[in-house]
């Protein structure tokens, strides 16, 4: 069954008459992961924003977003507005500017548990701080009272992911969550997301320019470049056998400096493949 | 020029800058472009209507009013846009040194400016005003001194802002020196803001200068000013309120020009609307299209 | 050729008369030789920009000094024509007024080296780093990404300066250009006889470039090692960099 079917997608700039996203159709299966690889400008995350519903105002779009059967394209606003957060949860890039500069991350968060639960206070407040301890976050009360600066990119994501864990939606889409994130931050994340999907069995919608991140955590990938969907395909055949000419020189180019790293990293040492197991936090 | 071709699409912009240029260029040349004499009393010919040689009619001591008001753009707009000049002039060196180099001097300023931002501005001028005598002169003297502090702080800022910037940083470390830097890299990007907020405040010092003279503190008569006409018609306002439609109308307009100059010149001195075609009917899809994908980077 | 001795750098944290401090480097010390490309890895937060800015005499340190060729680096006249840099941020690299021509040639000016052939030069450089004559005449705002970091690159060699300093320079680029970059910095070293000081988070890419690095934590050295001895890192924060990093696997690794 698939939870998302987008079906002649197009995209356009009211002001100046750009077509940003041709005519775009993909799936996303109950379950699975879908990533979006591309570079910047080919329209990876205007596509996802689509789904939202959440472009610009001057961004229009037409075409069929079936989501659990339901073409939300077609929806009032204030019906989306539900499904939002409920439904359909996003995971930004930045989490300084994703959350609200001005309050506490508790304030925000409460906000959101309760537009779209019923429980008090005491109540959001413990299933948050439960969710944010599975996502590896020491002290989460003392989290809850620190503003956005205060935090870092890591932990940001991390609240962002324990906010999924108790919204419990249907779909995830994760918008660039670790491009702006240092080494270790990076992997902590990525492991936080595969443990995400692995407990609540949700579809995500995975967008990146990493491919090594998005070989790790997606079963399907999706090619696009300047707003048309060039591949699709299972990850491993993408990535080990890439049809189309611009995936193929994405994946040279990624490999070319993997290789070189990996070369540095076993010269000549045996036991250096297996020497560096990835240990899970 | 650049800027009068950015501003050449808008057209309540030209218009605006026509109109100022038009005023500025007769106060100027007043004596030539003035009927009468401005101060000359005709006691016959008091409350006259308009008619072929007096346009706009006489005032209450007979005198020419289209005349009165032509002179009258001397004090109402000119000097003050020579206050506003220097007022700016000041604020902005003293911006540029705090903004530029921060630390020390950049605080020691501040809190300079903080102490002639607390003072409230109207009562100043007027304090000012009471010690010096009233005059021209002195209030323009006044707003001088009170308005500097604010230009130097909004300057300031966008000093600050700019200074940041990465290629200061590359300047800085190709060792160009500190003034060459500031003259070739911060002021022209921040002349956009001191032109906005320059034009911005020349309506309310032509206003402020409107409302002393009206009170009575401003020119002195015989002169000619915008305000004190207003403030000879107050007797008649009911009786004979077309005297008092010259003078009003005349300030409503050049503040609003300035008004709509200042919105425009913002949009107008934004760098990213340059290109390197200059080819006319192109250049606006091409605008459109760098803009839009310099913002999405 | 470069020597950092002993730095250290705190910030004022809190109002006008506080005394707080905030330790970002504390003490310092390595060399960097010519011809080398002297990586310096570490993490947001760690102290790296700020060390870079120290280097490009940006600032002055609290104690400790740089010098470059055995004169301290905060001498302007002794920075000019022989240091340069690249920043990460390219839409703030170049000042939006100039032309690509002009902001190639602003390091030239400031050294009075200007002459009537400038535009060849001007040519030359911009075929070196990649792009064609036509862009003499653009603006920032008209360059993509990697154009735009290509004149920012061709601008730091426009002096053909003895050491450059990368601060983060393509961590904001796509990874395919990311690699036509690192290319040209490689054959760009060779040509000019430079020595690159490369500040970055991203270990795959300093060891592409580098001949040495030092990691870098919380304002100190954690240690530091030719590339080739990488594998062989000691402590123990490199090596939960080096098992925490996320690489690329092609058909071979399957």
């Amino acid at each position: 069954m698939n939870i998302v079917e987008v079906k002649h997608l197009k995209i356009w700039d009211a002001n100046t008459d750009k077509v940003i996203i041709h005519n775009s159709s993909f799936q996303v299966k109950q379950g699975s992961c879908l990533a979006i690889v591309g570079e910047s400008g080919s329209g990876k995350s205007v596509t996802c924003r689509s789904i939202m519903r959440l472009n610009k105002p001057w961004l229009r779009q037409s075409g069929t977003i079936l989501f659990k059967g339901e073409d939300i394209n077609q929806l009032s606003e204030q019906e989306m507005r539900r499904r939002r957060g409920k439904n359909l949860c996003m995971i930004l890039q930045n989490g300084m500017s994703a959350f609200d500069p001005a309050c506490v991350i508790g304030v925000h968060i409460r906000e959101t548990l309760q537009t779209h639960f019923d429980w008090n206070n005491k109540e959001s407040e413990r299933k948050i701080m439960s969710a944010m301890e599975s996502v590896m976050l020491k002290n989460p009360q003392e989290i809850l009272n620190q503003y956005p600066h205060q935090l870092s990119g890591g932990m940001l994501q991390r609240i962002m992911i324990a906010l999924a864990l108790v919204l419990e939606p249907d779909l995830i889409i994760a918008d660039e969550p670790t491009t702006a994130l240092d080494t270790i931050s990076q992997y902590e994340v990525v492991e936080q997301l595969i443990r995400l999907r692995e407990r609540m069995g949700c579809s995500m919608l995975f967008i990146s320019h990493d491919l090594g991140v998005v070989q790790k955590i997606a079963d399907e990938v999706m090619v696009m470049k300047d707003g048309a969907i060039v591949e699709s395909g299972h990850i491993r055949s993408v990535f080990t056998k890439p049809k189309h000419a611009y995936t193929q020189y994405l994946v040279s180019t990624r490999l070319e400096l993997s290789n070189h790293f990996r070369k540095l990293m076993r010269g000549g040492d045996t036991d250096a493949q297996g020497g560096w197991d990835r240990k899970v936090l | 020029m650049r800027l009068l071709r950015n501003l050449s699409k808008d057209k309540l912009a030209m218009t605006s800058l026509a109109v100022i240029v038009v005023i500025v260029a007769v106060g100027v040349f007043a004596p030539l472009c003035a009927p009468h004499d401005p101060e000359e009393v005709n006691m016959k010919l008091r409350y006259a209507s308009s008619s072929w040689s007096y346009w706009l009619g006489n005032d209450h001591l007979g005198r020419c009013v289209l005349s009165r008001l032509i002179y009258g753009i001397r004090p109402s707009v000119l000097w003050v846009m020579v206050a506003l000049m220097i007022s700016v002039l000041v604020g902005a060196v003293v911006g540029f040194i705090a903004g530029y180099f921060k630390g020390k001097a950049d605080a020691w300023i501040m809190r300079l400016c903080d102490v002639m931002l607390s003072f409230p501005g109207y009562v100043m001028t007027l304090a000012v005003v009471g010690i010096l005598g009233a005059g021209l002169e002195h209030i323009l003297i006044a707003f001088v001194v009170m308005k500097w502090a604010w230009f130097a702080r909004v300057i300031r800022t966008s000093v600050m802002q700019f200074s940041e910037m990465e290629y200061v940083k590359f300047a800085k470390a190709s060792g160009i020196g500190s003034f060459r830097i500031i003259t070739k890299h911060i002021i022209p990007v921040t002349f956009a803001d001191v032109a906005v907020i320059a034009s911005g405040s020349m309506c309310s010092m032509m206003l402020q200068i409107s409302g002393l003279s009206f009170l009575g503190l401003g020119i002195q008569a015989p002169h000619a000013e915008w305000g004190m006409m207003l403030n000879e018609t107050r007797e008649v306002m009911f009786s004979r309120p077309e005297l008092m439609l010259a003078p009003g109308l005349a300030i409503v307009i050049v503040v609003s020009a300035f008004n709509f100059l200042s919105d425009a010149l913002q949009v107008a001195l934004d760098p990213k609307l340059m290109t390197s075609t200059s080819q006319g009917k192109l250049r606006k899809k091409e605008v459109g299209k760098a803009v839009y994908e310099y913002s999405r980077g | 050729m470069l020597k950092v001795d002993g730095i250290e750098k705190s910030y004022k944290q809190g109002g006008l008369f506080s005394k707080q401090r905030l330790k970002i480097l504390k003490k310092v010390a390595f060399e960097c030789q010519h011809g080398e490309c002297l990586g310096i890895i570490g993490e947001s937060g760690s102290g790296k920009s700020t060390l870079g800015r120290l280097i490009l005499g940006i600032e002055k340190p609290d104690r400790g000094r740089i010098l470059f060729e055995g004169k301290n680096v905060n001498d302007r006249r002794v920075r000019r024509g022989s240091i340069s840099a690249v920043f990460q941020n390219y839409t703030s690299s170049i000042n939006p007024f100039l032309t690509v021509e002009e902001a190639i040639m602003e390091p030239l000016k400031a050294q009075k080296k200007v002459e009537p052939g400038m535009q060849i030069k001007v040519d030359t450089l911009l075929h070196q780093v990649g792009l064609d004559s036509s862009y003499r005449l653009k603006y920032p705002h008209e360059l993509s990404g990697g154009e735009a970091q290509r004149v920012c690159i061709a601008r730091a060699i426009s002096t053909e300066p003895r050491c450059i300093v990368f601060d983060e320079a393509i961590s904001s680029l796509d990874v395919s250009v990311q690699i036509q970059v690192l290319r040209l910095l490689k054959e760009l070293k060779q040509f000019y006889q430079m020595s690159y000081v490369f500040i970055t988070h991203d270990i795959q890419a300093a060891a592409y470039i580098c001949d040495r690095v030092i990691i870098f934590r919380d304002g100190q050295i954690e240690e530091m090692v030719p590339i080739e001895q990488l594998k062989h890192v000691q402590s123990d924060y490199a090596r939960r960099l080096l098992t925490y990093l996320i690489t690329f696997q092609g058909e071979d690794q399957g």
